[in-house]
């Protein structure tokens, strides 16, 4: 069978550095923090009282005060940054086949803003399950993927794909393949998440999994610094239109770049640690390279998971050295999560933005906030530390991996 | 049958005079929550309209306005009585009846 070719015709983003795709490659540019002190709930008794919040967002802005309120606030992220990919692909909404069109979207936890707030409701009450009937609706990770369709008509394959911080990876590989399979034409696809909550920020401490840098929230997100104490939560959400090239080319659609491979793995090691030896990670790229029919020395660009943990960046650093031999040294490589934070289930959304707006620049986007870069890391690699710049990009790489050790590696080249 | 609810929420209207409602506070409120909850204009929260046909309410909605209901007022709502509530007008007779 011969596989379809896959573009992508449309990208939104909803960040901590940007409210849309123009804002957020200005924040990425240009080196921008999106790290504050915590505003949604009150984090004083915290350990880790900050965190990569969206700002100046008015959700009634995009959605009906009405429709607003029966999603969670990741469905609302979802809603937004489709919004603006669906537009920028230029659809028209009457000539396309929405029985052909798809919607795949990653979160890694879901409604967990909705979840907290309806078990504190029941937790001072007197036991009696007073449960508002849009508590499930709002709170179930598909209901993102499913308030799309629903907002769009689009009636092609739907759901959510859950792999921790791998999740919109994975449903960009889904997308992927159910396109050129050809069993659909165009596929909305991305993923959002919104854990800045008790729960989320109480329990990634409890792992000591978060940076506690209280003293200076903007340079907590510091991936590579020997000083790196752990990720900075995000949230905010990524979205991109993939289409069928033929499809793209005969309606005269903007092209930014091509799909061209998808790659997974699973460490098989331990529920939250990676493998040691960044066994999963290597494996990901591996599959990946395969499936895009690419040579190692043809990646210019690799953005990193590189979530600022202390053991989490060193390993897959090493792994890009096993996959990349020599070539590693040749490439560009960065974090833009130091920038962003950590998205969860979000993070491979926007980060395939970001690797699809550097190939449409030419422009590496930089690792912020390293100040002395970790001895134990290869100091030959090129991490573009701090400032970004302008270089030939026609193929880059970005992988996500995920507690539970799910990897997964997307792969896009300049058309 | 001590029914601890119904004797709580008498207590509470016998013995805190604020709980006690005019009827007309029964209606506006009850069209507030209307409003609030459905997003409709309150020129629509007619004493006939429907929750459903009129205005725009899905079986999800409904629920809510009943729990919605109970909670302002303080009372409970059987299933079987929730049934027969369809109507601005019915919900506001309803809890003039019972939230007293």
């Amino acid at each position: 069978m011969e596989l379809k070719r896959v573009v992508v015709t449309g990208l939104g983003a909803l960040t901590p550095i940007g409210n849309t795709v123009s804002e957020y490659w200005e924040g990425l540019s240009t080196g921008k923090s999106g790290c504050g002190p915590i505003t949604k709930f009150d984090a004083e008794k915290f350990r880790t009282r900050f965190a990569c919040e969206i700002k100046n967002f008015n959700v009634e802005d995009f959605i009906p005060r009405q429709e607003a309120r029966k999603m969670d606030p990741f469905t609302q992220y979802a809603i937004v940054a489709s919004d603006e990919a669906i537009k920028d692909a230029g659809f028209d909404m009457d000539a396309i086949n929405k029985n052909k069109v798809g919607v795949i979207w990653g979160s890694g936890i879901g409604g967990l803003k909705t979840f907290e707030d309806e078990m504190i409701y029941f937790g001072k009450g007197d036991g009696t399950p007073k449960i508002n009937p849009f508590f499930i609706p709002k709170m179930i990770a598909d209901s993102s993927s499913g308030q799309i369709s629903i907002r769009n008509g689009f009636r092609g394959p739907n759901y959510v794909t859950v792999s921790a911080c791998s999740s919109a990876n994975n449903a960009i590989i889904d997308a992927f393949n159910y396109i050129r399979t050809g069993r659909i034409n165009i596929c909305v696809t991305g993923g959002s998440e919104a854990p800045v909550t008790i729960a989320s920020v109480g329990g990634f401490t409890a792992m000591r999994a978060m940076s506690e840098r209280n003293d200076d929230p903007a340079t907590a997100s510091r991936p590579y610094d020997v000083n790196r104490d752990g990720f900075v939560v995000g949230e905010g959400a990524g979205a991109l239109v993939l289409e069928e090239y033929e499809h793209a080319k005969a309606r005269g659609a903007k092209i930014y770049a091509e799909l061209i491979g998808g790659g997974f793995s699973s460490d098989a090691y331990h529920i939250t640690a990676p493998h040691p030896e960044g066994y999963g990670a290597l494996l990901s790229m591996l599959d990946a390279l395969e499936d895009a029919q690419i040579k190692p020395e043809e990646v210019d660009y690799i953005n990193t998971h590189g979530t600022s943990t202390p053991i989490g960046d060193p390993q897959e650093l090493k792994a890009i050295l096993d996959c990349f031999g020599e070539h590693a040294y040749k490439m560009s490589i960065s974090s833009t999560k130091s920038m962003t934070g950590h998205l969860l289930g979000g993070a491979g959304a926007v980060e395939a933005v970001a690797s699809i707006l550097a190939i449409q620049h030419q422009f590496v986007p930089p690792t912020i906030n390293c100040q002395d870069l970790d001895p134990a890391i290869d100091q030959n690699l090129d991490l573009t530390l701090n400032k970004g710049k302008a270089r030939k990009i026609d193929v880059a790489l970005s992988n996500g991996f995920g507690f539970g050790g799910h990897n997964a590696t997307v792969i896009f080249r300049k058309v | 049958m001590f029914d601890n609810l119904s004797f709580n929420s008498n207590l509470c209207i016998v013995f805190e005079p604020q709980n006690i409602l005019e009827m007309a506070d029964i209606a506006e409120k009850v069209k507030s929550i209307i409003v609030e909850k459905l997003g409709v204009e309150a020129s629509e929260v007619t004493p006939e309209a429907s929750f459903t046909n009129d205005l725009g309410a899905d079986s999800l909605d409904t629920v809510e306005l009943i729990m919605e209901f109970e909670k302002e007022f303080n009372v409970s709502i059987p299933d079987d009585q929730a049934e027969n509530i369809q109507t601005v007008g019915q919900a506001i007779t309803y809890l003039e009846e019972n939230a007293k």
